[in-house]
Protein backbone atom coordinates (compact mmCIF):
# COMPACT_ATOMS: atom_id res chain seq x y z
CA UNK A 1 0.00 0.00 0.00
CA UNK A 2 1.17 3.44 -0.83
CA UNK A 3 -0.45 5.52 1.85
CA UNK A 4 2.67 6.65 3.71
CA UNK A 5 1.40 10.17 3.95
CA UNK A 6 -1.42 9.06 6.22
CA UNK A 7 -1.39 10.21 9.76
CA UNK A 8 -0.74 7.16 11.95
CA UNK A 9 -3.86 7.90 14.00
CA UNK A 10 -5.98 7.85 10.87
CA UNK A 11 -4.47 4.55 9.82
CA UNK A 12 -5.21 3.08 13.23
CA UNK A 13 -8.81 4.28 13.08
CA UNK A 14 -9.22 2.70 9.68
CA UNK A 15 -7.74 -0.55 10.87
CA UNK A 16 -10.11 -0.69 13.81
CA UNK A 17 -13.09 0.14 11.59
CA UNK A 18 -12.14 -2.54 9.13
CA UNK A 19 -11.68 -5.13 11.85
CA UNK A 20 -14.97 -4.24 13.47
CA UNK A 21 -16.73 -4.59 10.15
CA UNK A 22 -15.11 -7.93 9.44
CA UNK A 23 -15.95 -9.29 12.87
CA UNK A 24 -19.51 -8.05 12.52
CA UNK A 25 -19.93 -9.72 9.17
CA UNK A 26 -18.51 -13.02 10.33
CA UNK A 27 -20.75 -12.96 13.38
CA UNK A 28 -23.84 -12.39 11.22
CA UNK A 29 -22.79 -15.05 8.78
CA UNK A 30 -22.15 -17.56 11.53
CA UNK A 31 -25.85 -18.10 12.09
CA UNK A 32 -26.47 -19.13 8.54
CA UNK A 33 -23.25 -20.92 7.96
CA UNK A 34 -23.20 -24.53 6.98
CA UNK A 35 -21.18 -26.00 9.78
CA UNK A 36 -21.39 -25.62 13.52
CA UNK A 37 -18.33 -27.57 14.36
CA UNK A 38 -16.92 -27.15 17.79
CA UNK A 39 -14.43 -28.88 19.94
CA UNK A 40 -15.18 -29.38 23.56
CA UNK A 41 -12.53 -30.26 26.06
CA UNK A 42 -13.48 -32.43 28.96
CA UNK A 43 -12.71 -29.83 31.55
CA UNK A 44 -16.04 -30.06 33.32
CA UNK A 45 -18.85 -32.57 33.48
CA UNK A 46 -21.43 -31.70 30.85
CA UNK A 47 -24.26 -31.78 33.32
CA UNK A 48 -23.37 -28.40 34.81
CA UNK A 49 -24.05 -26.67 31.54
CA UNK A 50 -27.44 -28.13 30.87
CA UNK A 51 -29.96 -25.52 29.98
CA UNK A 52 -33.46 -26.31 31.16
CA UNK A 53 -35.54 -23.74 29.34
CA UNK A 54 -38.27 -26.12 28.32
CA UNK A 55 -39.00 -28.46 31.18
CA UNK A 56 -42.31 -29.65 29.72
CA UNK A 57 -40.77 -30.79 26.49
CA UNK A 58 -37.90 -32.49 28.22
CA UNK A 59 -40.34 -34.31 30.47
CA UNK A 60 -42.06 -35.81 27.45
CA UNK A 61 -38.80 -36.84 26.01
CA UNK A 62 -37.83 -38.43 29.28
CA UNK A 63 -40.94 -40.57 29.18
CA UNK A 64 -40.24 -41.78 25.68
CA UNK A 65 -36.64 -42.53 26.34
CA UNK A 66 -36.72 -43.22 30.04
CA UNK A 67 -37.76 -46.85 30.05
CA UNK A 68 -34.39 -48.45 29.54
CA UNK A 69 -32.09 -45.67 30.63
CA UNK A 70 -29.49 -46.63 33.15
CA UNK A 71 -27.69 -43.74 34.85
CA UNK A 72 -24.04 -43.52 33.82
CA UNK A 73 -21.61 -43.79 36.71
CA UNK A 74 -18.07 -42.45 36.63
CA UNK A 75 -15.30 -44.98 36.97
CA UNK A 76 -12.05 -43.36 38.21
CA UNK A 77 -10.08 -46.03 36.29
CA UNK A 78 -11.21 -44.43 33.04
CA UNK A 79 -9.56 -41.06 33.76
CA UNK A 80 -6.33 -42.41 32.27
CA UNK A 81 -7.94 -42.92 28.86
CA UNK A 82 -8.15 -40.04 26.38
CA UNK A 83 -10.76 -40.36 23.63
CA UNK A 84 -11.65 -38.17 20.66
CA UNK A 85 -15.12 -38.73 19.28
CA UNK A 86 -15.65 -37.62 15.68
CA UNK A 87 -18.68 -36.90 13.56
CA UNK A 88 -19.49 -35.67 10.09
CA UNK A 89 -20.39 -32.01 9.82
CA UNK A 90 -24.17 -31.88 9.75
CA UNK A 91 -26.51 -31.43 12.71
CA UNK A 92 -27.70 -35.01 13.32
CA UNK A 93 -24.13 -36.31 13.26
CA UNK A 94 -22.90 -33.48 15.46
CA UNK A 95 -25.61 -34.21 18.03
CA UNK A 96 -24.70 -37.91 18.04
CA UNK A 97 -21.01 -37.06 18.38
CA UNK A 98 -21.81 -34.85 21.36
CA UNK A 99 -24.08 -37.43 22.99
CA UNK A 100 -21.35 -40.08 22.86
CA UNK A 101 -18.69 -37.61 24.03
CA UNK A 102 -20.70 -36.37 26.99
CA UNK A 103 -21.74 -39.89 27.98
CA UNK A 104 -18.10 -41.01 27.93
CA UNK A 105 -17.16 -37.97 30.00
CA UNK A 106 -19.86 -38.94 32.50
CA UNK A 107 -18.35 -42.42 32.63
CA UNK A 108 -15.09 -40.83 33.70
CA UNK A 109 -13.20 -40.83 30.40
CA UNK A 110 -11.12 -37.91 29.24
CA UNK A 111 -13.22 -37.44 26.13
CA UNK A 112 -13.43 -34.61 23.62
CA UNK A 113 -15.31 -34.17 20.38
CA UNK A 114 -14.14 -33.35 16.86
CA UNK A 115 -17.32 -32.64 14.92
CA UNK A 116 -15.99 -31.31 11.66
CA UNK A 117 -15.24 -34.28 9.45
CA UNK A 118 -16.47 -33.47 5.97
CA UNK A 119 -17.59 -36.80 4.57
CA UNK A 120 -17.58 -40.50 5.37
CA UNK A 121 -14.40 -40.93 3.35
CA UNK A 122 -12.64 -38.31 5.47
CA UNK A 123 -14.12 -39.73 8.68
CA UNK A 124 -12.93 -43.25 7.90
CA UNK A 125 -9.47 -42.01 6.96
CA UNK A 126 -9.24 -39.99 10.17
CA UNK A 127 -10.32 -43.02 12.18
CA UNK A 128 -7.79 -45.32 10.51
CA UNK A 129 -5.04 -42.75 11.08
CA UNK A 130 -5.89 -42.77 14.78
CA UNK A 131 -6.77 -39.06 14.92
CA UNK A 132 -10.22 -39.93 16.25
CA UNK A 133 -11.14 -42.87 18.46
CA UNK A 134 -14.50 -43.51 16.85
CA UNK A 135 -17.49 -41.89 15.15
CA UNK A 136 -21.16 -42.65 14.45
CA UNK A 137 -21.92 -43.92 10.94
CA UNK A 138 -25.12 -45.07 9.26
CA UNK A 139 -24.88 -48.81 8.61
CA UNK A 140 -26.34 -48.29 5.12
CA UNK A 141 -23.75 -45.64 4.27
CA UNK A 142 -20.96 -47.86 5.53
CA UNK A 143 -22.14 -50.74 3.33
CA UNK A 144 -22.74 -48.73 0.15
CA UNK A 145 -19.93 -46.22 0.46
CA UNK A 146 -17.12 -48.25 2.02
CA UNK A 147 -17.92 -51.81 1.05
CA UNK A 148 -19.45 -51.44 -2.43
CA UNK A 149 -22.88 -52.86 -1.64
CA UNK A 150 -25.63 -51.97 -4.09
CA UNK A 151 -28.52 -50.17 -2.31
CA UNK A 152 -30.85 -53.13 -2.84
CA UNK A 153 -28.29 -55.43 -1.18
CA UNK A 154 -28.44 -53.51 2.10
CA UNK A 155 -30.45 -55.65 4.55
CA UNK A 156 -33.64 -54.00 5.77
CA UNK A 157 -33.12 -55.57 9.19
CA UNK A 158 -30.96 -53.36 11.43
CA UNK A 159 -29.15 -56.23 13.15
CA UNK A 160 -28.37 -57.96 9.88
CA UNK A 161 -27.05 -54.74 8.33
CA UNK A 162 -24.88 -54.16 11.38
CA UNK A 163 -23.49 -57.71 11.29
CA UNK A 164 -22.60 -57.35 7.61
CA UNK A 165 -20.94 -53.98 8.17
CA UNK A 166 -19.10 -55.21 11.25
CA UNK A 167 -17.71 -58.22 9.39
CA UNK A 168 -16.27 -55.83 6.77
CA UNK A 169 -14.95 -53.36 9.36
CA UNK A 170 -13.19 -56.21 11.23
CA UNK A 171 -11.07 -56.93 8.17
CA UNK A 172 -9.67 -53.42 8.53
CA UNK A 173 -8.91 -53.58 12.25
CA UNK A 174 -12.08 -51.71 13.15
CA UNK A 175 -15.18 -52.71 15.07
CA UNK A 176 -18.78 -51.45 14.94
CA UNK A 177 -20.99 -51.51 18.04
CA UNK A 178 -24.65 -52.51 17.92
CA UNK A 179 -27.08 -50.17 16.12
CA UNK A 180 -29.29 -47.39 17.50
CA UNK A 181 -33.07 -47.84 17.68
CA UNK A 182 -33.68 -45.11 15.06
CA UNK A 183 -32.85 -45.35 11.38
CA UNK A 184 -32.31 -42.55 8.89
CA UNK A 185 -32.67 -42.62 5.14
CA UNK A 186 -32.65 -40.16 2.28
CA UNK A 187 -36.01 -39.45 0.71
CA UNK A 188 -37.45 -37.49 -2.18
CA UNK A 189 -39.28 -34.58 -0.55
CA UNK A 190 -41.57 -31.93 -1.95
CA UNK A 191 -44.18 -29.37 -1.02
CA UNK A 192 -47.55 -30.87 -0.21
CA UNK A 193 -49.10 -28.61 -2.85
CA UNK A 194 -46.83 -30.08 -5.55
CA UNK A 195 -47.65 -33.63 -4.41
CA UNK A 196 -51.36 -32.88 -4.65
CA UNK A 197 -51.03 -31.15 -7.99
CA UNK A 198 -49.46 -34.20 -9.65
CA UNK A 199 -51.10 -36.75 -7.34
CA UNK A 200 -47.78 -38.15 -6.08
CA UNK A 201 -47.50 -40.68 -3.25
CA UNK A 202 -44.60 -42.92 -4.21
CA UNK A 203 -41.42 -42.32 -6.17
CA UNK A 204 -42.85 -44.53 -8.94
CA UNK A 205 -45.68 -41.98 -9.35
CA UNK A 206 -43.07 -39.58 -10.72
CA UNK A 207 -42.99 -41.54 -13.97
CA UNK A 208 -44.19 -39.23 -16.72
CA UNK A 209 -44.07 -36.18 -14.42
CA UNK A 210 -40.40 -36.03 -13.52
CA UNK A 211 -39.46 -34.52 -16.91
CA UNK A 212 -41.19 -31.34 -15.75
CA UNK A 213 -39.55 -31.28 -12.32
CA UNK A 214 -36.22 -29.97 -11.02
CA UNK A 215 -34.51 -32.07 -8.36
CA UNK A 216 -32.03 -30.64 -5.86
CA UNK A 217 -29.63 -32.78 -3.85
CA UNK A 218 -26.14 -32.69 -2.36
CA UNK A 219 -23.30 -32.23 -4.88
CA UNK A 220 -22.54 -35.95 -4.51
CA UNK A 221 -26.13 -36.99 -5.20
CA UNK A 222 -25.79 -36.69 -8.98
CA UNK A 223 -23.48 -39.68 -9.32
CA UNK A 224 -24.52 -41.80 -6.34
CA UNK A 225 -26.42 -45.01 -6.87
CA UNK A 226 -28.27 -44.37 -3.58
CA UNK A 227 -29.38 -40.98 -4.95
CA UNK A 228 -29.94 -39.53 -8.46
CA UNK A 229 -28.10 -42.31 -10.30
CA UNK A 230 -30.34 -44.86 -8.57
CA UNK A 231 -33.51 -42.89 -9.25
CA UNK A 232 -32.59 -42.86 -12.93
CA UNK A 233 -31.49 -46.49 -13.07
CA UNK A 234 -33.96 -48.30 -10.82
CA UNK A 235 -37.06 -46.17 -11.42
CA UNK A 236 -36.18 -45.19 -14.97
CA UNK A 237 -36.85 -41.53 -14.18
CA UNK A 238 -35.53 -38.53 -16.13
CA UNK A 239 -35.67 -35.19 -14.41
CA UNK A 240 -35.89 -31.78 -16.06
CA UNK A 241 -32.71 -30.86 -14.25
CA UNK A 242 -30.60 -31.88 -11.28
CA UNK A 243 -28.97 -29.10 -9.29
CA UNK A 244 -26.41 -29.49 -6.51
CA UNK A 245 -26.97 -27.70 -3.23
CA UNK A 246 -25.53 -27.68 0.27
CA UNK A 247 -27.57 -30.01 2.47
CA UNK A 248 -28.30 -27.18 4.90
CA UNK A 249 -30.38 -25.58 2.11
CA UNK A 250 -32.51 -28.67 1.34
CA UNK A 251 -35.69 -27.04 2.67
CA UNK A 252 -34.81 -23.51 1.55
CA UNK A 253 -34.86 -24.51 -2.14
CA UNK A 254 -38.35 -26.00 -1.72
CA UNK A 255 -39.63 -22.96 0.16
CA UNK A 256 -38.22 -20.52 -2.39
CA UNK A 257 -39.86 -22.47 -5.20
CA UNK A 258 -36.53 -23.19 -6.90
CA UNK A 259 -36.78 -26.93 -6.38
CA UNK A 260 -39.80 -29.05 -7.19
CA UNK A 261 -38.15 -32.00 -5.49
CA UNK A 262 -35.39 -32.06 -2.90
CA UNK A 263 -33.48 -34.90 -1.25
CA UNK A 264 -34.41 -34.85 2.46
CA UNK A 265 -33.70 -37.08 5.45
CA UNK A 266 -36.43 -39.15 7.08
CA UNK A 267 -35.24 -37.92 10.50
CA UNK A 268 -35.75 -34.27 9.52
CA UNK A 269 -37.71 -32.40 12.20
CA UNK A 270 -39.37 -30.29 9.51
CA UNK A 271 -41.29 -33.36 8.34
CA UNK A 272 -42.86 -33.78 11.77
CA UNK A 273 -43.23 -30.09 12.62
CA UNK A 274 -44.54 -28.96 9.23
CA UNK A 275 -46.33 -32.04 7.95
CA UNK A 276 -48.92 -29.78 6.31
CA UNK A 277 -46.20 -28.20 4.20
CA UNK A 278 -43.59 -30.84 3.34
CA UNK A 279 -44.12 -34.47 2.43
CA UNK A 280 -41.85 -37.31 1.29
CA UNK A 281 -42.56 -39.89 -1.38
CA UNK A 282 -42.55 -43.56 -0.47
CA UNK A 283 -39.43 -45.24 -1.85
CA UNK A 284 -41.25 -48.26 -3.28
CA UNK A 285 -38.23 -49.66 -5.15
CA UNK A 286 -35.75 -49.11 -2.30
CA UNK A 287 -33.17 -46.78 -3.79
CA UNK A 288 -32.58 -45.17 -0.41
CA UNK A 289 -31.58 -47.85 2.10
CA UNK A 290 -32.46 -46.96 5.68
CA UNK A 291 -29.57 -47.03 8.07
CA UNK A 292 -29.41 -47.31 11.84
CA UNK A 293 -26.39 -45.65 13.38
CA UNK A 294 -23.50 -47.85 14.40
CA UNK A 295 -20.57 -46.50 16.39
CA UNK A 296 -17.36 -47.38 14.56
CA UNK A 297 -14.10 -47.49 16.46
CA UNK A 298 -10.72 -49.15 16.15
CA UNK A 299 -10.14 -52.50 17.88
CA UNK A 300 -7.06 -51.09 19.53
CA UNK A 301 -8.99 -48.26 21.17
CA UNK A 302 -11.83 -50.59 22.15
CA UNK A 303 -9.38 -52.88 23.93
CA UNK A 304 -7.32 -50.21 25.67
CA UNK A 305 -10.34 -48.19 26.79
CA UNK A 306 -11.78 -51.03 28.83
CA UNK A 307 -15.30 -52.47 29.10
CA UNK A 308 -16.99 -49.17 30.03
CA UNK A 309 -16.37 -47.82 26.51
CA UNK A 310 -18.77 -50.10 24.65
CA UNK A 311 -21.13 -50.34 27.62
CA UNK A 312 -21.53 -46.56 27.84
CA UNK A 313 -22.09 -46.12 24.12
CA UNK A 314 -24.70 -48.87 23.88
CA UNK A 315 -26.38 -47.59 27.02
CA UNK A 316 -26.62 -43.95 25.95
CA UNK A 317 -27.99 -44.70 22.48
CA UNK A 318 -30.86 -46.84 23.79
CA UNK A 319 -33.13 -43.82 24.09
CA UNK A 320 -32.54 -42.67 20.51
CA UNK A 321 -35.84 -43.55 18.87
CA UNK A 322 -36.97 -41.82 15.68
CA UNK A 323 -39.15 -39.38 17.67
CA UNK A 324 -36.32 -38.48 20.05
CA UNK A 325 -33.83 -38.02 17.20
CA UNK A 326 -36.29 -35.78 15.32
CA UNK A 327 -36.81 -33.78 18.50
CA UNK A 328 -33.05 -33.36 18.96
CA UNK A 329 -32.59 -32.42 15.28
CA UNK A 330 -35.37 -29.84 15.74
CA UNK A 331 -33.57 -28.25 18.66
CA UNK A 332 -30.48 -27.68 16.54
CA UNK A 333 -31.95 -27.06 13.07
CA UNK A 334 -35.07 -25.12 14.01
CA UNK A 335 -34.44 -23.71 17.47
CA UNK A 336 -30.74 -23.00 16.82
CA UNK A 337 -29.42 -24.68 19.95
CA UNK A 338 -25.87 -25.94 19.68
CA UNK A 339 -25.40 -29.72 19.26
CA UNK A 340 -23.69 -29.63 22.64
CA UNK A 341 -26.76 -28.13 24.35
CA UNK A 342 -29.13 -30.56 22.64
CA UNK A 343 -26.98 -33.53 23.63
CA UNK A 344 -26.76 -32.38 27.24
CA UNK A 345 -30.53 -31.94 27.40
CA UNK A 346 -31.02 -35.46 26.06
CA UNK A 347 -28.64 -37.05 28.59
CA UNK A 348 -30.39 -35.33 31.43
CA UNK A 349 -33.98 -35.82 30.28
CA UNK A 350 -33.42 -39.50 29.59
CA UNK A 351 -31.88 -39.97 33.04
CA UNK A 352 -28.33 -40.83 31.99
CA UNK A 353 -26.88 -38.06 34.12
CA UNK A 354 -28.20 -36.24 37.14
CA UNK B 1 2.29 -38.65 -17.49
CA UNK B 2 5.11 -41.19 -17.47
CA UNK B 3 7.42 -38.32 -16.86
CA UNK B 4 5.44 -37.35 -13.79
CA UNK B 5 5.47 -40.89 -12.48
CA UNK B 6 9.22 -40.98 -12.87
CA UNK B 7 9.69 -37.97 -10.63
CA UNK B 8 11.19 -39.14 -7.39
CA UNK B 9 9.23 -36.89 -5.06
CA UNK B 10 6.15 -38.64 -3.63
CA UNK B 11 4.10 -35.45 -3.96
CA UNK B 12 4.52 -35.50 -7.71
CA UNK B 13 3.88 -39.22 -7.86
CA UNK B 14 0.57 -38.49 -6.11
CA UNK B 15 -0.43 -36.26 -9.01
CA UNK B 16 -0.49 -39.01 -11.64
CA UNK B 17 -3.83 -40.34 -10.39
CA UNK B 18 -5.29 -36.85 -10.65
CA UNK B 19 -4.09 -36.45 -14.24
CA UNK B 20 -5.52 -39.83 -15.14
CA UNK B 21 -8.80 -38.65 -13.63
CA UNK B 22 -8.74 -35.56 -15.85
CA UNK B 23 -8.10 -37.44 -19.06
CA UNK B 24 -10.03 -40.69 -18.64
CA UNK B 25 -13.06 -41.87 -16.68
CA UNK B 26 -12.37 -43.67 -13.41
CA UNK B 27 -14.12 -46.28 -11.28
CA UNK B 28 -16.07 -45.10 -8.26
CA UNK B 29 -17.38 -47.23 -5.42
CA UNK B 30 -20.70 -45.45 -4.90
CA UNK B 31 -22.07 -45.02 -8.42
CA UNK B 32 -23.25 -48.56 -9.11
CA UNK B 33 -20.60 -49.21 -11.74
CA UNK B 34 -20.86 -45.93 -13.65
CA UNK B 35 -17.46 -44.36 -14.26
CA UNK B 36 -16.84 -40.73 -13.30
CA UNK B 37 -14.49 -37.93 -14.28
CA UNK B 38 -12.78 -37.77 -17.64
CA UNK B 39 -12.10 -34.95 -20.04
CA UNK B 40 -15.69 -34.41 -21.10
CA UNK B 41 -16.95 -33.83 -17.56
CA UNK B 42 -13.91 -31.68 -16.72
CA UNK B 43 -14.57 -29.46 -19.75
CA UNK B 44 -18.26 -29.13 -18.98
CA UNK B 45 -17.64 -28.14 -15.37
CA UNK B 46 -14.72 -25.87 -16.30
CA UNK B 47 -16.90 -24.08 -18.82
CA UNK B 48 -19.54 -23.36 -16.17
CA UNK B 49 -16.81 -22.10 -13.88
CA UNK B 50 -15.48 -19.75 -16.58
CA UNK B 51 -19.00 -18.53 -17.29
CA UNK B 52 -19.93 -17.71 -13.68
CA UNK B 53 -16.49 -16.18 -13.07
CA UNK B 54 -16.91 -13.84 -16.04
CA UNK B 55 -20.40 -12.86 -14.90
CA UNK B 56 -19.16 -12.07 -11.39
CA UNK B 57 -16.15 -10.19 -12.75
CA UNK B 58 -18.39 -8.12 -15.01
CA UNK B 59 -20.65 -7.21 -12.10
CA UNK B 60 -17.67 -6.33 -9.91
CA UNK B 61 -16.24 -4.11 -12.68
CA UNK B 62 -19.54 -2.31 -13.28
CA UNK B 63 -19.79 -1.49 -9.59
CA UNK B 64 -16.18 -0.90 -8.55
CA UNK B 65 -14.61 0.97 -11.49
CA UNK B 66 -17.05 3.93 -11.67
CA UNK B 67 -16.96 4.38 -7.89
CA UNK B 68 -13.17 4.15 -7.83
CA UNK B 69 -12.85 6.64 -10.72
CA UNK B 70 -15.29 9.07 -9.14
CA UNK B 71 -13.66 9.14 -5.73
CA UNK B 72 -10.19 9.03 -7.26
CA UNK B 73 -10.94 12.04 -9.46
CA UNK B 74 -12.44 14.01 -6.60
CA UNK B 75 -9.59 12.96 -4.36
CA UNK B 76 -12.05 12.21 -1.61
CA UNK B 77 -13.32 9.10 0.06
CA UNK B 78 -9.93 7.52 0.62
CA UNK B 79 -11.14 6.20 3.93
CA UNK B 80 -14.08 4.55 2.20
CA UNK B 81 -12.11 3.04 -0.68
CA UNK B 82 -9.34 1.66 1.48
CA UNK B 83 -11.71 0.67 4.29
CA UNK B 84 -13.94 -1.32 1.94
CA UNK B 85 -10.86 -2.80 0.34
CA UNK B 86 -9.50 -4.10 3.62
CA UNK B 87 -12.79 -5.17 5.15
CA UNK B 88 -13.86 -6.88 1.93
CA UNK B 89 -10.85 -9.13 2.03
CA UNK B 90 -11.89 -10.39 5.44
CA UNK B 91 -15.45 -11.39 4.50
CA UNK B 92 -15.78 -15.16 4.81
CA UNK B 93 -17.20 -16.17 1.44
CA UNK B 94 -18.92 -19.32 2.69
CA UNK B 95 -20.76 -17.41 5.40
CA UNK B 96 -21.70 -14.70 2.90
CA UNK B 97 -23.07 -17.18 0.39
CA UNK B 98 -25.06 -18.99 3.09
CA UNK B 99 -26.51 -15.67 4.20
CA UNK B 100 -27.55 -14.65 0.69
CA UNK B 101 -28.93 -18.14 -0.02
CA UNK B 102 -31.08 -18.03 3.11
CA UNK B 103 -32.60 -14.74 1.92
CA UNK B 104 -33.05 -15.18 -1.83
CA UNK B 105 -32.38 -18.88 -2.46
CA UNK B 106 -29.84 -20.45 -4.79
CA UNK B 107 -28.74 -20.30 -8.40
CA UNK B 108 -26.49 -18.31 -10.71
CA UNK B 109 -27.72 -14.84 -9.58
CA UNK B 110 -26.91 -15.62 -5.94
CA UNK B 111 -23.51 -17.00 -6.84
CA UNK B 112 -22.70 -14.05 -9.11
CA UNK B 113 -23.59 -11.60 -6.36
CA UNK B 114 -21.52 -13.41 -3.73
CA UNK B 115 -18.49 -13.72 -6.02
CA UNK B 116 -18.80 -10.08 -7.11
CA UNK B 117 -18.67 -9.00 -3.48
CA UNK B 118 -15.37 -10.82 -3.31
CA UNK B 119 -14.13 -9.17 -6.51
CA UNK B 120 -15.07 -5.57 -5.73
CA UNK B 121 -12.51 -4.62 -3.06
CA UNK B 122 -9.28 -5.11 -5.04
CA UNK B 123 -10.71 -3.36 -8.12
CA UNK B 124 -12.11 -0.46 -6.12
CA UNK B 125 -8.95 0.15 -4.11
CA UNK B 126 -6.62 -0.16 -7.08
CA UNK B 127 -8.76 2.03 -9.35
CA UNK B 128 -8.84 4.69 -6.67
CA UNK B 129 -5.09 4.53 -6.12
CA UNK B 130 -4.44 4.41 -9.88
CA UNK B 131 -6.37 7.63 -10.49
CA UNK B 132 -4.87 9.37 -7.45
CA UNK B 133 -1.41 8.60 -8.72
CA UNK B 134 -1.97 9.94 -12.22
CA UNK B 135 0.66 12.57 -12.98
CA UNK B 136 -0.65 15.76 -11.32
CA UNK B 137 1.13 18.07 -13.74
CA UNK B 138 -0.61 16.37 -16.67
CA UNK B 139 -3.97 16.88 -14.94
CA UNK B 140 -3.19 20.53 -14.26
CA UNK B 141 -2.12 21.01 -17.88
CA UNK B 142 -5.35 19.38 -19.09
CA UNK B 143 -7.35 21.74 -16.94
CA UNK B 144 -5.23 24.62 -18.33
CA UNK B 145 -6.12 23.80 -21.94
CA UNK B 146 -9.79 23.94 -21.02
CA UNK B 147 -10.82 20.31 -20.69
CA UNK B 148 -13.97 19.64 -18.69
CA UNK B 149 -13.69 17.56 -15.54
CA UNK B 150 -15.18 14.58 -17.37
CA UNK B 151 -12.68 14.94 -20.20
CA UNK B 152 -9.82 15.09 -17.71
CA UNK B 153 -11.05 11.88 -16.11
CA UNK B 154 -11.60 10.10 -19.40
CA UNK B 155 -8.64 11.30 -21.45
CA UNK B 156 -5.94 11.89 -18.84
CA UNK B 157 -6.57 10.14 -15.55
CA UNK B 158 -8.21 6.97 -16.84
CA UNK B 159 -5.45 6.07 -19.33
CA UNK B 160 -2.84 6.67 -16.66
CA UNK B 161 -4.80 4.59 -14.15
CA UNK B 162 -5.06 1.56 -16.47
CA UNK B 163 -2.10 -0.34 -14.97
CA UNK B 164 -3.54 0.19 -11.48
CA UNK B 165 -7.04 -0.85 -12.49
CA UNK B 166 -5.74 -3.93 -14.24
CA UNK B 167 -3.71 -4.92 -11.19
CA UNK B 168 -6.94 -4.88 -9.23
CA UNK B 169 -8.83 -6.78 -11.93
CA UNK B 170 -6.18 -9.49 -12.05
CA UNK B 171 -6.22 -9.90 -8.29
CA UNK B 172 -10.01 -10.06 -8.28
CA UNK B 173 -10.12 -12.59 -11.08
CA UNK B 174 -7.84 -15.06 -9.35
CA UNK B 175 -9.99 -14.74 -6.22
CA UNK B 176 -13.23 -15.19 -8.13
CA UNK B 177 -12.09 -18.14 -10.26
CA UNK B 178 -10.70 -19.96 -7.22
CA UNK B 179 -13.73 -19.28 -5.06
CA UNK B 180 -16.18 -20.35 -7.79
CA UNK B 181 -15.37 -23.88 -6.60
CA UNK B 182 -18.00 -23.42 -3.87
CA UNK B 183 -20.73 -23.03 -6.50
CA UNK B 184 -22.07 -26.60 -6.15
CA UNK B 185 -23.30 -25.59 -2.70
CA UNK B 186 -25.77 -23.16 -4.30
CA UNK B 187 -27.05 -25.02 -7.33
CA UNK B 188 -24.32 -24.46 -9.91
CA UNK B 189 -22.03 -27.33 -10.93
CA UNK B 190 -18.44 -26.11 -11.36
CA UNK B 191 -15.13 -27.89 -10.87
CA UNK B 192 -15.93 -27.65 -7.17
CA UNK B 193 -18.12 -30.70 -7.70
CA UNK B 194 -14.92 -32.78 -7.78
CA UNK B 195 -13.54 -31.04 -4.71
CA UNK B 196 -16.75 -31.32 -2.68
CA UNK B 197 -17.53 -34.87 -3.76
CA UNK B 198 -14.71 -36.92 -2.35
CA UNK B 199 -16.99 -39.90 -1.68
CA UNK B 200 -17.80 -40.08 -5.39
CA UNK B 201 -14.65 -38.82 -7.09
CA UNK B 202 -12.00 -39.95 -4.62
CA UNK B 203 -8.82 -38.15 -3.61
CA UNK B 204 -7.72 -38.06 -7.24
CA UNK B 205 -10.91 -36.25 -8.17
CA UNK B 206 -10.41 -33.69 -5.41
CA UNK B 207 -6.87 -33.08 -6.56
CA UNK B 208 -7.96 -32.95 -10.21
CA UNK B 209 -10.55 -30.29 -9.36
CA UNK B 210 -7.91 -28.23 -7.60
CA UNK B 211 -5.39 -28.60 -10.44
CA UNK B 212 -7.94 -27.63 -13.11
CA UNK B 213 -9.01 -24.62 -11.06
CA UNK B 214 -5.40 -23.52 -10.72
CA UNK B 215 -4.92 -23.89 -14.48
CA UNK B 216 -8.06 -21.82 -15.12
CA UNK B 217 -6.83 -19.08 -12.79
CA UNK B 218 -3.50 -19.00 -14.63
CA UNK B 219 -5.23 -18.83 -18.03
CA UNK B 220 -7.27 -15.86 -16.84
CA UNK B 221 -4.12 -14.25 -15.49
CA UNK B 222 -2.29 -14.59 -18.84
CA UNK B 223 -5.29 -13.33 -20.80
CA UNK B 224 -5.63 -10.29 -18.56
CA UNK B 225 -1.91 -9.56 -18.68
CA UNK B 226 -2.22 -9.49 -22.48
CA UNK B 227 -5.28 -7.28 -22.26
CA UNK B 228 -3.48 -4.92 -19.92
CA UNK B 229 -0.71 -4.48 -22.51
CA UNK B 230 -3.28 -3.68 -25.18
CA UNK B 231 -5.11 -1.18 -22.99
CA UNK B 232 -2.08 0.67 -21.72
CA UNK B 233 -1.44 3.77 -23.83
CA UNK B 234 1.67 3.77 -25.98
CA UNK B 235 3.13 6.75 -24.20
CA UNK B 236 2.96 5.04 -20.84
CA UNK B 237 4.47 1.89 -22.24
CA UNK B 238 7.40 3.83 -23.66
CA UNK B 239 7.79 5.67 -20.38
CA UNK B 240 7.98 2.38 -18.54
CA UNK B 241 10.80 1.24 -20.78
Amino acid sequence: MRFNHYKPLMALAMLIAALALAVGISACGGGGSTTTAESTEAESPATEETNTEEPAEEGEEGEEAGGEAEAITANPENAKVSLTIGSKNFPEQEILGEIYTQALQAAGYKAKSDLSLGSETVALKTLKAGQISGYPEYASTALTSFFKFEPEEVPADATEAWEKANAEFEKEGLVAFEPTPFASANAVGLLKTTAEKYNLKTVSDLKGVSEKLTLYGSPECRQRIDCLAGLEKLYGLKFKEFKPVDISLRYTVLEKGQADLSILFTTDPQLAAESEKFVILEDDKKVFPAGNVIFVTSKKVAESAGPDYEKTILNVQQGLTLEVMQELDARVELEKQTPKEAAAAYLEAAGYVE
Amino acid sequence: MNLLAALPHPVFAGFTGAFEFIFSKQESSVTGGKKVGGFEQVLELAWTQIYVSLLALALALVIAVPIGLYFGHRGAGELLAVGIGNAGRAVPELALIALIAAIIGVGIPVLTLALAVLGIPPILTNTFVGVRQADRSAVTAARGVGMTEFEILRKVELPMAVPGIMTGVRGSTVNIVATATIAPLVGVATLGEFILGENVYGTNGVLAGAICTAILALLFEFALAGLQRQLTSKGLRLQAQ
